[in-house]
């Protein structure tokens, strides 16, 4: 029995018992479930072992929403917890390890899928391609995901969740103060994880670099393109320095070096260095992609072309660099010296200054032009002012000698959750509801999506604004309870309310799904929104190959050309097209590489290099198969045009 | 499948020109690696607690052997591409083996190496400085093992297939793995081992 008491969990409650039998539930009603309706054929030829890109990205959305559910459950635990003065709902342990995984939840699997589904959905048909550049490392990109996300979620009932905090700081973070499994999950599955997003990563840049369209030069690429070019040559050369971190971390935690120790020469503070050398790029990795959402809103309900395009290219890439060159401002209080923070003081607000020039050119975007009132656009126009605040105590943080009074205080959870929230979480939904009927053939509901949009807006502002006083107060974060004389508990009441309203928000977005799937009209044409750029000028839902004939543009609003200037996108007749072959491997390989991870997290030598073998066995099937797609022929071609209304082109 | 002609093979098609530019980047995304475990190294380099220094356990004649088992091994890798470009499947091959056996002669001494390490008394647990070399030199070297095994792949999937648009392509981005592995151990050389025993 020794054996097994690994596995159990160090600091049980009814609520764990309750969550265990819930997802033991689940995965007998999913398997029950695809068993009767005989759709496990369905799930594996379609969706387990596709390479297209669109289904890829819906995958990724769907996982997205999921980990959104996980990481909002935690945050209401959380508010809960801290709603009155001396509450017992949750205790110490309990509280440190969710706010633990809400933070890495939100951060590495919520909006990090979120913004690659987007990517993924929308970047090749920017573009006028077929697929990415390697639809095959793309499925492969999603499964080791999917599985570092299924890796780490049950960690909360299978050893124990992690506690150390989302940035898991030495030495706490080390064997002697965090002796159970829970921070090995940590290392091993944001490993897994960060593996398929350099391969994101690499897939992008060259998909964006070498795949566009005849016409498409850099300077006429749509802008949300261009965002995640930039995104992705940032994670090119952020995420290593992650992997590195991570397997010093691991091996300090499971074969006992001296990285991170405070004994025998080892250095903490290079831990919190190597991670903020990542983790600071990585807030631009998400921040970049919402800005080219928000730009590509912007520009089509103001009915206007986007207002200083080079300026937003110019910004961008000016963000990219600095984001490298700031990360110390994550620990101005740990002992660098007066110099050395007024450096990294003055680099932080330095990237104020592109930003800006950002929200300037939306403004001016919106400047005389005939604004139409979508949902996407309400989400947009909500993003600018609470962006701002948001942004503007950034600001505040940033200024070293002022730092001290605010670091590790409720000031700064409101600081970074204003700009978070309403940069990546309104852009994602913005997003989503943009880009929707494209997806599925069908829109969302208006008047639900205003209703959501309003209701997480303002849950968004009465949740934080009151942390910036009790933080100013002195309420520290990561405290787990506090007594009433400190007078935090009616800001803190306040907080709760407002995460009551963003919940209530998210409901609503969730039966907004529900009620347009059943009730909205699929007859809404190739373009709802009167849009101005590519992947509009093909069917909704997207046929497999995207585009029947390679479209040929000479601008960055192709299609607002052709239908206000003339101009003619598909040229020419149908050609055979060429398709890649579905495959298994990345999910099975995928697989293995969760075994893998659960092995190496609770030290089971054996199975960690049998599944070793199995990766390799997979990496070596992969090498010798000789695979050169498939092709759709021109009859098929003209069939599925005809089907989808009309030929395009 | 389109052949460009006006090319060399493995360059051939669009994908190939697709999957040379994807490992370039990969390689970018390698010299972060590298980089962070180098940033790494100078930062716990003097940090030895109560182990040994690089000065005291450092083998000046095992060093020297895998630099010029090493650098020897990128010049035969470039000859190797150049029989490819020739079209001379059986020059290609025989370089392209002499280059995996160089590889596998430098992994024995490393070995070597790092059993007179952890004799000498710089284990892995040692100390900062003694895990972080360990560290830096078996990721150096877990690339090169990595690369025999992709090396052997490719000249079985050569003999089975000739030089097709395929065989030069994974050929070509071998050779390009094979030198940077080999501008990466030039770094190790000057920057740790050097600069220890200086």
């Amino acid at each position: 029995m020794e054996f097994f008491e690994r596995f159990a969990i160090p600091h049980p409650s009814p609520a764990i018992y309750a969550s265990m039998v819930a997802i033991g539930l689940t995965v007998i009603a999913i398997i029950a479930g695809l068993t009767y309706f005989k759709k496990w054929g369905y799930i594996w030829r379609e969706w387990l072992t596709t390479v297209d890109h669109k289904r890829i990205g819906i995958m990724y959305l769907i996982s997205a929403l999921l980990m959104l559910f996980r990481g909002g459950v935690d945050a209401i635990m959380m508010r809960s917890q801290l709603a009155v003065p001396g509450n017992t709902l949750l205790d110490a342990q309990h509280y440190n390890e969710i706010f633990t995984t809400h933070g890495i939840v939100m951060i590495l699997f919520m909006a990090m899928p979120f913004i690659i589904a987007l990517m993924n959905f929308v970047v090749p048909l920017q573009i006028g391609a077929r697929d990415v550049a390697f639809p095959r490392l793309n499925a492969l990109s999603f499964w080791l995901f999917f599985f570092a996300a299924m890796l780490f979620n049950i960690s909360f009932v299978v050893g124990g969740s992690p506690d150390a905090g989302w940035t898991s700081y030495f030495p706490l973070a080390g064997n002697e103060h965090s002796p159970h499994v829970g921070t090995n999950y940590y290392m091993i599955a944001i490993q897994i994880a960060g593996l398929g997003t350099l391969m994101t990563g690499i897939n992008f840049i060259v998909t964006i670099l070498k795949m566009r369209a005849p016409g498409m030069t850099l300077m006429k690429m749509p802008m949300f393109t261009w965002s995640a070019l930039i995104t992705n040559v940032i994670i090119v050369f952020a995420f290593p320095v992650l992997t590195i971190a991570l397997a010093m971390g691991t091996m300090d935690r499971l074969f006992g070096t001296h990285f991170f120790s405070i004994d025998n020469g080892g250095m903490d503070m290079l831990w919190a260095n190597l991670f903020w050398v990542w983790g600071h790029p990585e807030v631009y990795i998400l921040i970049l992609p919402a800005f080219g959402i928000y730009s590509e809103v912007i520009s089509t309900f103001a009915r206007r072309n986007l207002y200083g395009y080079k300026s937003m290219v110019a910004s961008m890439v000016i963000i990219s660099l600095f984001s490298f060159l700031v990360w110390v401002h994550h620990f101005f209080t740990m002992g660098q010296g007066a110099f050395v923070n007024s450096i990294f003081s003055v680099t932080t607000m330095a990237i104020a200054v592109p930003t800006g020039i950002k929200i300037f050119n939306w403004l001016f975007t919106l400047w005389k032009g005939k604004i139409v009132m979508t949902t996407p656009m309400l989400y947009s126009m909500l993003f600018i002012p609470i962006f701002t605040i948001g942004g503007v105590t950034g600001v505040m943080l940033g200024m070293s000698a002022a730092d001290y009074q605010y670091h590790n205080t409720m000031f700064l959870v409101a600081h970074f959750h204003l700009v978070i929230i309403p940069g990546v979480v309104f852009a994602m939904l913005a997003g989503l509801t943009y880009w929707w009927p494209k997806m599925f053939g069908f829109m969302l509901n208006e008047r639900i999506g205003k209703w959501a949009a309003w209701l997480i807006a303002v849950g968004t502002c009465v949740a934080f604004f009151p942390m910036f006083i009790s933080g100013l107060d002195g309420q520290a974060r990561r405290m787990y309870t506090y007594s009433e004389a400190t007078g935090f508990g009616f800001w803190n009441m306040l907080s709760f309310i407002g995460a009551g309203i963003l919940a209530i928000g998210f409901v609503l977005i969730v039966y907004n799904i529900y009620y347009s799937t059943r009730y909205a009209t699929r007859d809404i044409g190739a373009d709802p929104w009167d849009a101005r750029t590519l992947e509009w000028a093909t069917h909704s839902p997207v046929p497999e190959y995207n585009f029947a004939i390679t479209p040929e543009v000479n601008s960055s609003e192709a299609l607002w050309d052709e239908k206000k200037k003339g101009h003619k996108l598909f040229k020419g007749s149908y050609q055979e097209i060429h398709m890649p072959s579905k495959s298994g491997v990345p999910f099975i390989m995928s697989a293995i590489f969760f075994v893998f991870g659960f092995a190496m997290i609770f030290s089971l030598w054996i199975l960690a290099i049998v599944s070793l073998l199995g990766i390799f066995a997979c990496l070596i099937h992969r090498s010798f198969e000789q695979d050169h797609g498939y092709h759709i022929s021109v009859k098929e071609i003209e069939e599925t045009e005809a089907k989808m209304g009309g030929a395009k082109g | 499948m389109k052949i460009d002609h006006s090319q060399p093979l493995e360059y051939g098609t669009e994908q190939n020109k697709m999957n040379i530019l994807g490992f370039w980047i990969f390689l970018g995304a390698e010299i972060m690696l590298f980089g962070t475990l180098f940033a790494s190294y100078f930062t716990l380099e003097n940090r030895i607690g109560s182990g040994p220094s690089g000065a005291d356990i450092f083998e000046i004649t095992p060093i020297i052997i895998e630099t010029f088992l090493l650098l020897t091994s990128s010049f035969t890798i470039g000859l190797a591409i150049h029989a490819m470009r020739l079209g001379r499947q059986k020059a290609m091959l025989t370089f392209f083996g002499i280059t995996l056996v160089l590889g596998l002669a430098f992994l024995s001494v490393e070995i070597y190496e790092f059993f007179h390490y952890v004799h000498v008394g710089a284990g892995l647990q040692t100390s900062a400085f003694s895990a972080i070399l360990l560290t830096t030199l078996g990721t150096h070297g877990a690339h090169v093992t990595f690369g025999l095994l992709w090396g052997l792949g490719i000249i079985l999937q050569i003999k089975k297939r000739g030089l097709t648009v395929e065989t030069t392509n994974k050929s070509f981005i071998f050779s390009l793995y094979w030198h940077f592995l080999d501008v990466v151990w030039i770094f190790i050389f000057s920057f740790i081992y050097l600069k220890g025993l200086m």
